[in-house]
């Protein structure tokens, strides 16, 4: 009884807590931003692990954090003006490299990712004016409080990207599939599938850009690979596979924030435990269902 | 004119001849069979018919309103890996891919094509399953309506009966040799010369010798007679039958 009385007061301080966060602007545009984010990484997730492009998102972190870490340098206000042509510049140079048989695909993109790693924290160390460098570094790889200072312009941009990319998968979305699923059918009946790996390839890095705000560039892979590993464990169509990821990233990713700003932790590392912490909860309803 | 014409062709990879001089023709209605050794490159023949790889010299012209992209293909391997998520008929309507163009979605028309053939491979049944958990002749049939989905003329089927148990084999023949009766074109690569010469009417026997006719010209040929003999003394081959 007592015990009883106890959560249900602590569960009303939990919210009282939380209503009066929400009051505050840049935490609604905190969780809008995170919630978009967590849509737009999941939505290619299962084109990603499935076409082996893991990697090349994996290396593109790293060229991103690259990028970010020159446009930290040249102190522009907006850093997005040349991270993202630089990723996506970035992407297409990887998919060609990963797709020239000759050079070894993935030693080649090891060697750029962390060429564009030491990089980064070489010119950040050398030329950064902050004061604060290793807290910047930090932030660039985990992801920052920086999310919780977003400006409603970023979070305007972050929209308008966002929305591209949800559009753009859904008119692509039985190209990407055919593609993804057999590319040499695809090919065989005029598919342009060197254009839709190009597109993918594109969209990818935007969705890093985007991502980086909030996770940092290392943890970004995580956004992209748990929602799609996980709904893989339970569903077997791709189009089930598809809904189930875009909803598994973006409840988590609530989660995450919410628990993170109740808990004080990291946001980034926090999304990252709770989908780590969902993929658990899906691999053990797959098993149950017998699948594997 | 014929469907596909070869005119002195050669095939191969990045320059590397795997086969050359290769002249032939299939018309509307024939079912060709394409024979040989492994390695001879009947694989990259087909290849290069679907345009995946380019002809190393030589040309292949498509006559009679066949576009390139009305061939419905079916590849020898279709590497699908592990876990995929593909439900069969998310699979088959794929093979409707080429009539879309840049348009982002599939038509009424193209869900009941999609259908129907399915129905033709009766894998009606297995729409909903997952494609990594049916059987080997199972998931050849998937293909197959695929690749029905995407033409109204030709097949192009590369060895569509490797690792089926004799049946299952059985069946698919028929499935094919009914398909080739409803008049589409049937260009099918195989290894069970048996089989081919009982099914199909023009052979083209690509390796050492080459050879292209129809199946009774072939089998009065040097090259068909010892391919045959040779065949029949395999006793995985025997065991086939
Ligand atoms: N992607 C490739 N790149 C380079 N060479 C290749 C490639 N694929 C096959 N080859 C080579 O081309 C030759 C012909 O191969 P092909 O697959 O056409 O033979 P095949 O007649 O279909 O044989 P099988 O009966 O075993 O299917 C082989 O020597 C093979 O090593
Ligand atoms: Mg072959």
């Amino acid at each position: 009884m007592s015990e009883s009385l106890f959560d249900a007061s602590d569960g009303e301080q939990m919210m009282d807590k939380l209503s009066l966060y929400f009051a505050y602007p840049f935490v609604r545009y905190c969780v809008m931003v995170g919630v978009m984010i967590a849509l737009c990484s999941s939505l290619l997730g299962v084109t990603l692990v499935l076409k082996r492009y893991s990697f090349i998102g994996d290396g593109l972190s790293h060229v991103a954090f690259g990028v970010m870490s020159v446009a930290a340098v040249l102190n522009l206000s907006n850093n997005m003006i040349i991270v993202l042509p630089g990723t996506i510049l970035a992407a297409v140079l990887l998919l060609k490299t990963g797709q020239n048989a000759k050079i070894k695909g993935d030693a080649a993109i090891a060697m750029i990712s962390v060429g564009a790693l030491a990089f980064g924290y070489l010119i950040m160390n050398k030329f950064s004016t902050s004061s604060n460098l290793s807290g910047d570094v930090c932030s660039t790889l985990f992801g920052s409080t920086s999310i919780l200072t977003l400006t409603s312009r970023e979070v305007i941009i972050c929209a308008i990207l966002s929305f591209i990319v949800v559009v753009v998968f859904v008119l692509f979305y039985n190209k990407i599939f055919a593609v993804t699923f057999d590319e040499t059918f695809a090919r065989s009946v005029g598919t342009k599938a060197d254009a839709y790996n190009l597109l993918i390839a594109v969209v990818i890095a935007v969705i890093i850009v985007l991502a980086m705000n909030l996770v940092g560039s290392l943890l970004i892979s995580a956004l992209v690979i748990f929602p799609a590993l996980s709904s893989m464990r339970i569903f077997k169509t791709f189009k089930s596979v598809t809904v189930f990821s875009a909803i598994f990233s973006v409840v988590c990713a609530f989660l995450g924030i919410i628990i993170s700003m109740l808990a004080g932790t990291p946001v980034g590392s926090t999304i990252v435990a709770t989908d780590i912490v969902a993929f658990g909860i899906c691999s053990l309803i797959g098993t149950l269902k017998g699948g594997r | 004119m014929a469907l596909i014409t070869a005119k002195d062709l050669s095939v191969g990879y990045g320059g590397q001849t795997v086969a050359e001089h290769l002249n032939f023709k299939v018309n509307s209605g024939d079912y060709l069979c394409i024979v040989g050794e492994n390695g001879s490159g009947k694989s990259t023949l087909v290849k290069t018919l679907v345009r995946l790889i380019k002809p190393v010299a030589g040309e292949v012209k498509f006559g009679d309103g066949l576009m390139a992209n009305e061939i419905g293909y079916l590849p020898q391997h279709t590497i699908v890996q592990r876990d995929f998520p593909a439900s069969v008929k998310e699979i088959v309507l794929s093979g409707c891919q080429s009539r879309m163009g840049l348009r982002p979605f599939y038509t009424g028309a193209e869900k009941k094509l999609a259908a129907d053939n399915m129905e033709k491979m009766s894998i009606t049944n297995l729409a909903d399953k997952c494609y990594r958990e049916l059987s080997g002749g199972q998931q050849q049939r998937v293909l197959l309506a695929r690749a029905l989905c995407a033409t109204q003329k030709m097949l192009i089927l590369d060895e569509p009966v490797s690792g089926l148990d004799p049946k299952v084999t059985a069946e698919m023949y028929e499935l094919v040799a009914g398909l080739n009766k409803e008049g589409i074109t049937i260009v099918m690569i195989s290894h069970d010369i048996k089989s081919a010469v009982e099914y199909a009417d023009h052979i083209l026997h690509i390796g050492n010798t080459i050879f292209f006719g129809s199946k009774s010209e072939y089998l009065q040929s040097k090259a068909g007679k010892i391919f045959m003999m040779m065949q029949s003394k395999d006793p995985h081959v025997g065991k086939l039958v």
